[in-house]
């Protein structure tokens, strides 16, 4: 039973959604603003958070970006302006993913379990692997850079358990967004770029200029090769 | 004068007119001044000539009968006297020559100036010019008193002057005139170049700020010099520039203002529509289990909210086109792979046959790419009739490589008289089916993709009746 945190300040999409999510087995917690949510984290304890990107005083984005700072928790943002401006800006603060309102109960479900699908289930084998500074532990599902342990959120730790396992091959953005996001649909290739933009800003020394994941122009991406 | 108009520059016919307004004046002047001058001169030369032989000759004393030795004195006589002038004196005395001359008579004298001559007691005149040379001649019949007046003594003295002289200063006079004609030409230049420069200027003006306005440069204006017809034109100008601006600005910001209605009406109805979607399913699975009326009713209610949040979610993204806020999110895929994708996520895959070119890779975003096949194929399905192709192919063009994506179905076709509004927003093809299941958008939004592409879409009637939707986008660069 997934434990799904819900912020959202209009009272008819919060109840429709917590209607929704609860018969499709969710275990619901509402509130109405960014305060009351980032409150909530410590008593309801949930496994993911669904955050509405406009929300009164602290804004979507600063909730996400607070949620970061100390955890790897799952955000979806659920954003009634599909514009690139905000789903860029939700993306860069930190978000799993994005849904569009208005959207039905089943899409949402669907995102809410791929999503959380992502650190349930270990990618590749287990055991622990070092790739130059980085050291991945497959089974723990940790990364940690010189020793030291990096704070990822599930998708960036699920791409970057997906293209280590593979060093030296090429995924394109499809490739990835299909594996890590699991969209059947054609979903957006900004997902991966600002996904890859927040794990460079992780793992790499200079991220202008990455040693960990590389771009390979007009294709996509991949892991090393380390010199 | 058109076809002058038309070659020449403005510049260049304000010039000739100029010189030629000064070429005429000063020929003018100059004929006039020579014709008088030289009447003047001629006139002179020849009053002076006229009575100054008359006298020589009145002084003669003739003593009758003549004969050929005094004739000849006679002649010499006056030939000398002529101061002023060298004439040649010709004396005729019935059939009795003589002259000062070697040749006894003259052929510059003409039988006009004889009969004159003869039949006036003061003598005549008369200019000849013989052989390209100017001659006075002068007739002057001799007369002797006899107390009771002067009879004419049938002796007739010419005298044959030559008018090189004041010819020669005639000439000059020509020349002066032409040698002062030709500099004043020349600076007549000065002031037509100075009057061109003056009118052509503003009128380069006025072009440049003309063609400014023309690439949409509203706010450019002319400097108003002076107020001449030119001033004003230039001030008419701005007027209307301004003028123009303000009616673009106004328009604008109508438009600007329509777009956001739109933007905000959409936004607004996204919330309110986020919660009814959210709960549809429940309503939905519920449904069963209520009476058939309320059934009925919940059913209703489910599915017009799906539609209502297709149609909001297309009216967002058709102002998103408007307020150009529409990006491309360039990525290289697999045509065939991502097509069978589009069909797959609608689950109309044995709704559809495909012939798909294998391998083809093209750049595009695919995330309108799958909304343009989608859109096109849904209105297929909907408005056309089963089967449905999709046909993927690649074409050549001078400009580089096409991906051609043909949706063919087996309905009876589009009405012609609908074929070219077939794009247009909320267009229903069929009047009485006013409300068709979709949202009357999904054409237009594919145009706006394909168009993001820099491609073009259109709609055909195939032989067999069937309608064509064939979309040409550029593969774009490996």
């Amino acid at each position: 039973m997934p434990r799904v945190l819900l912020i959202e300040d209009d009272p008819s999409v919060r109840e429709g959604v917590e209607l929704g999510l609860r018969r499709r087995g969710h275990e619901l917690r509402a509130v109405g603003t960014g305060e009351a949510g980032l409150a909530a984290l410590g008593e309801f304890r949930p496994d993911l958070v669904l955050l509405d990107l406009m929300l009164p005083g602290m804004n979507g984005v600063q909730v996400c970006r607070r949620i970061r700072e100390t955890s790897q928790l799952p955000v979806i943002m659920l954003t009634a302006r599909g514009d690139d401006f905000d789903v860029v800006v939700g993306l860069e603060a930190g978000a799993d993913d994005y849904i569009v309102k208005p959207a039905r109960t089943e899409v949402i479900d669907a995102r809410v379990r791929a999503v959380l699908r992502r650190i349930a289930v270990p990618a590749g084998r287990g055991g622990t692997e070092t790739h130059g500074e980085l050291t991945v532990d497959r089974a723990g599902l940790a990364v940690a850079k010189s020793g030291e342990r990096l704070l990822l959120a599930p998708s960036e730790l699920k791409l970057l358990l997906h293209l280590s396992a593979s060093p030296e091959q090429v995924f394109s953005r499809q490739q990835l967004l299909e594996y890590v996001w699991e969209h059947s649909y054609h979903g957006d290739a900004r997902l991966v770029d600002a996904c890859v933009r927040r794990l460079r800003q992780k793992v790499e020394d200079v991220p202008g200029s990455p040693r960990y994941i590389q771009t390979v122009r007009g294709f996509g991406y991949r892991f090393g090769p380390l010199e | 004068m058109k076809l002058f108009a038309a070659r020449f520059g403005l510049r260049t016919r304000l010039i000739a007119a100029f010189l030629f307004v000064a070429a005429v004046s000063a020929a003018t002047t100059a004929a006039l001044t020579y014709r008088e001058a030289r009447s003047a001169i001629l006139q002179q030369a020849q009053d002076t000539a006229v009575s100054q032989f008359r006298d020589r000759v009145a002084a003669q004393g003739i003593t009758i009968p003549l004969d050929r030795v005094w004739m000849r004195e006679i002649c010499l006589t006056l030939a000398r006297q002529g101061t002023s002038h060298t004439w040649t004196v010709f004396a005729e005395y019935g059939n009795l020559r003589a002259s000062s001359s070697d040749r006894t008579t003259s052929t510059v004298i003409t039988p006009a100036l004889r009969a004159a001559a003869r039949g006036s007691a003061h003598g005549s005149f008369q200019r000849v010019v013989k052989n390209g040379k100017p001659w006075l001649t002068v007739g002057m019949p001799t007369l002797f008193d006899r107390g009771d007046g002067s009879q004419p003594t049938g002796l007739v003295l010419y005298a044959v002057m030559p008018l090189s002289s004041e010819e020669a200063n005639v000439a000059a006079m020509v020349t002066a005139a032409r040698d002062g004609a030709l500099p004043a030409l020349l600076v007549a230049l000065v002031p037509a170049l100075l009057a061109a420069r003056s009118v052509l200027r503003p009128v380069r003006d006025l072009r440049r700020a003309a063609a400014g306005i023309g690439r949409g440069e509203l706010d450019t204006r002319i400097t108003v010099r002076g107020n001449d017809e030119i001033a004003d034109l230039a001030w008419t100008f701005n007027e209307s520039s301004t003028k123009l601006q303000e009616s673009v600005d106004e328009l604008r910001r109508a438009e600007e203002r329509a777009r956001r209605f739109a933007s905000d009406v959409s936004h607004e109805l996204r919330t309110p529509l986020a919660g009814m979607l959210a709960v549809t399913e429940v309503l939905d699975e519920d449904a069963g289990e209520l009476r058939p009326d309320t059934a009925a009713a919940v059913r209703l209610i489910s599915a017009e909210t799906g539609k209502l949040a297709t149609l909001v979610e297309d009216l967002m993204e058709i102002s998103r086109f408007d307020a150009r806020a529409a990006d491309l999110h360039l990525d290289e895929v697999d045509v065939a792979e991502t097509v069978r994708k589009t069909l797959q996520s609608r689950r109309w895959e044995g709704r559809v046959t495909t012939e798909l070119a294998d391998g083809v890779r093209a750049v595009l975003d695919p995330r309108r790419f799958d909304v343009v096949v989608a859109n096109l194929v849904g209105n297929a399905l909907r408005h056309g009739a089963e089967p449905v192709t999709l046909r993927v192919r690649t074409g050549r063009r001078d400009d580089g490589d096409r991906l051609v994506v043909e949706v063919r179905d087996s309905g009876p076709g589009i009405d012609e008289a609908v074929l070219p509004h077939i794009f247009d927003r909320f267009y229903k093809a069929d009047a009485a089916r006013t409300r068709s299941a979709g949202s009357g958008l999904g054409l237009a939004i594919a145009q706006e993709n394909v168009r993001l592409h820099g491609g073009t879409v259109g709609a055909a009637n195939t032989p067999g009746g069937g309608a064509v939707f064939t979309v040409d986008l550029p593969m774009g660069e490996r």
